[in-house]
């Protein structure tokens, strides 16, 4: 029966070229589609995972209810002794601890009186002695100007900023913020380079300084506001919701302001948002795929349909019954959906192969975002690729062939020959 | 109907009498304030902060002339020796000798709190006369620390003051406040301080213990105590400017 199906649309072009056209041309859009959104969601969590959120953070239980706030006053203290615990725990995951924390940045003039201010958001990450947290942030590509800090009482401050408070490299500022006690912390810092991050929030005034130098700014010796921790590969929501159950049911006490709480990134404000659409825009695409493409193989069966008219009356006048014909017409659909989705499938991938591979720098585009978005999208091929474009490849083709076909079911035998002879 | 009629007559009269024998709240804040008040003042303080993260002590030398300037130095902890806070007409500067700088206090970050205490630098900032941002009720009689005490009801007429309302409980034989509440226009209680170890000081009532509390916070309150006390002292020339700071 499939021989013989195969053959009639071997033997048929007209049968069978159009609809495999446009089954292959439908599943190499979705397949191409499907890759470039899931690496660009992907990079996006990346982005924020590295900069921000992790992969999953460690905080006191107080710290993550205020977290928008970056309340220093509930920190954890002996964090080297919980990154030790961590790395003895979870020895698959990198721990690294951020102090993030807000203030005012001054600038004297030569008699040490302000001469400009700007407010300030801030970041105290391991840069001396490491260049993974440099490589983990892609701050070798931020670098605008000058070096990382090397010394004790560097910092790196945003290029705009940097503009704005008309300063020259190795000048010293002085940090006004808040304590881990909460009161005013003051501290100086030389500015050893700039940075340009293509975010406008981040532009506006971020600093970044070696976190021992900024545990001695707000006195937060041994402490740390956040640790967090990093998959090796890609943020795996199955396994962060696995850890939060497991690390919380051992460590959290919603009493104690201080115990300590694991937060997977999906959990983390902002950011649940982005991967939840994440997770369904493979299933957004296809349906928008399987909806157009109905619409258009519902079109081109019904204009085969015609076409065939004549046919299908002869076989149901030679003893063919309905369901048999309907089955056949079915049959045909489903194998040329199989064979437009492995055509258009393999096209797609070819396309999303380069776009992974060579990317599309978005960096002019996107230089004054106010997301978190990498500057070179790049698409991401993944084991759903290589078979998503079949869903919607013969499910459109199979839906078209049975709406184009209901008019099988509505021929009446004792027409039939009237309409042959006519 | 008599029985009604004279319900009728003599509860509003009697209420009338009742009100008649409380004092104008205007006449008890200026009693308040000619007690209290002072041309200059030195004290050594001492200030115990409860936080949620622990307990810590700040011992602080203050000069003050009138409401409107004031400089303090703090002597301890080694960790705040030598920071220096000057407060004049409108500014507010503060020196922190491990930068060497001297920084002017202004727009948000007058709302952080002062050493971590449950004071801000607003609070401190605040030296307009009460009865000239607020309007003042007595309200009832109350009875704080075993003392009978007005309540007068302080209620903004200015629109850009620190706290929409405030209630104080005033001692009504030493015109001292022992207890202050400070709410927001929406009714929700921001501060309370409650004095106590009220003492003769050359001649006035003054409360030797304050204790702060930031409601929105959880810590366990800031308390001020008075360690030495001097009013009306001559105070060292120059003392509000500037340079004294370094």
């Amino acid at each position: 029966m499939l021989k013989f199906l195969f053959n009639g649309l071997l033997r048929d072009k007209s049968r069978s070229l159009l609809p495999v056209i446009i089954v292959t041309v439908g599943v190499m859009i979705t397949v191409f589609l499907h890759a470039y959104l899931t690496g660009v969601l992907t990079d996006s969590i990346e982005v924020s995972a590295k900069l921000t959120t992790g992969h999953v953070k460690v905080t006191t239980y107080g710290y993550e209810q205020n977290s928008s706030q970056q309340p220093n006053e509930f920190a954890m203290d002996d964090v080297e002794q919980l990154v030790e615990e961590l790395n003895r725990d979870y020895p698959d995951i990198e721990w690294a601890e951020r102090i993030l924390f807000g203030g005012l940045l001054d600038a004297p003039d030569s008699t040490g009186a302000t001469r400009a201010q700007g407010n300030v958001s801030g970041a105290g990450v391991r840069l001396i002695g490491s260049d993974a947290e440099i490589e983990r942030m892609d701050l070798q590509t931020k670098l605008f100007s000058g070096r990382f800090p090397e010394q004790p009482g560097e910092i790196l401050m945003s290029n705009d900023l940097f503009v704005r408070m008309k300063l020259a490299p190795g000048d010293v500022v002085t940090l006004i913020s808040s304590s881990m006690y909460g009161d005013m912390a003051m501290y100086n810092f030389t500015v050893c380079g700039t940075l340009h991050f293509g975010v406008a929030a981040l532009d506006k005034g971020m600093i970044i300084a070696d976190i021992a130098d900024i545990r001695r700014a707000l006195y937060m010796e041994g402490a740390a506001g956040e640790v967090l921790g990093f998959f090796p590969e890609y943020y795996d929501d199955e396994l962060g919701l696995q850890l939060q159950t497991e690390f919380n049911s051992a460590r959290l006490d919603k009493e104690d302001a201080y115990s300590l709480v694991l937060t997977p990134m999906s959990k983390a404000e902002g950011i649940d948002f982005l991967i939840s659409y994440s997770n369904y825009a493979g299933l957004v695409v296809i349906l928008i795929f399987v909806f157009a493409m109905s619409i258009v193989l519902w079109n081109a069966g019904l204009l085969g349909g015609l076409r065939r008219y004549g046919e299908f009356g002869l076989r149901l006048a030679i003893g063919e019954t309905k369901h048999e014909a309907y089955a056949s017409l079915v049959g045909e659909a489903v194998l040329i959906g199989l064979i437009g989705s492995v055509i258009g499938t393999a096209f797609g991938l070819l396309l999303s192969y380069l776009m992974q591979h060579y990317g599309l720098d978005a960096s002019s585009m996107i230089k004054d975002s106010t997301l978190m978005m990498p500057t070179v999208f790049r698409a991401r091929i993944t084991p759903e690729t290589y078979f998503i474009g079949f869903i919607p490849g013969v499910l459109s083709t199979v839906i078209g062939a049975m709406l184009a076909g209901i008019g099988i079911y509505k021929r009446q035998t004792a027409h039939l020959f009237k309409e042959l002879e006519a | 109907m008599k029985r009604l009629l004279s319900w009728v007559v003599l509860v509003p009269l009697t209420i009338l009498s009742t009100a008649q024998q409380f004092p104008t709240g205007k006449s008890l804040i200026e009693k308040v304030d000619k007690n209290m008040s002072a041309n200059t003042r030195i004290s050594l303080s001492r200030m115990e902060i409860t936080t949620s993260r622990g307990n810590r002590t700040l011992e602080a030398k203050t000069w003050t002339e009138g409401d409107e300037k004031s400089f303090t130095e703090y002597l301890a902890p080694a960790r705040e020796k030598g920071t220096k806070m000057l407060k004049t007409d409108e500014q507010l500067w503060i020196f922190s000798p491990s930068t060497d700088r001297v920084i002017q206090i202004s727009g948000h970050m007058l709302r952080q709190s002062v050493m971590g205490s449950d004071l801000s630098y607003e609070d401190m900032m605040n030296d307009t006369p009460l009865l000239e941002q607020y309007a003042a009720t007595v309200d009832a009689v109350e009875i704080r620390d075993g003392r009978n005490c007005w309540v007068v009801t302080l209620t903004a007429v200015k629109p850009d003051v620190g706290y929409y309302m405030q209630k104080m409980w005033i001692d009504q034989e030493r015109y001292i406040p022992l207890q202050i509440e400070m709410y927001s226009k929406s009714g929700k209680l921001l501060k309370k301080i409650e004095m106590t170890d009220v003492k003769r000081i050359q001649g006035r009532w003054f409360p030797m213990t304050m204790v702060y509390r930031d409601m929105l916070k959880k810590g366990g309150g800031t308390r001020m105590t008075f360690l030495e006390l001097q009013l009306d002292a001559a105070l060292p020339d120059g003392i509000f400017t500037k340079s004294s700071l370094r």
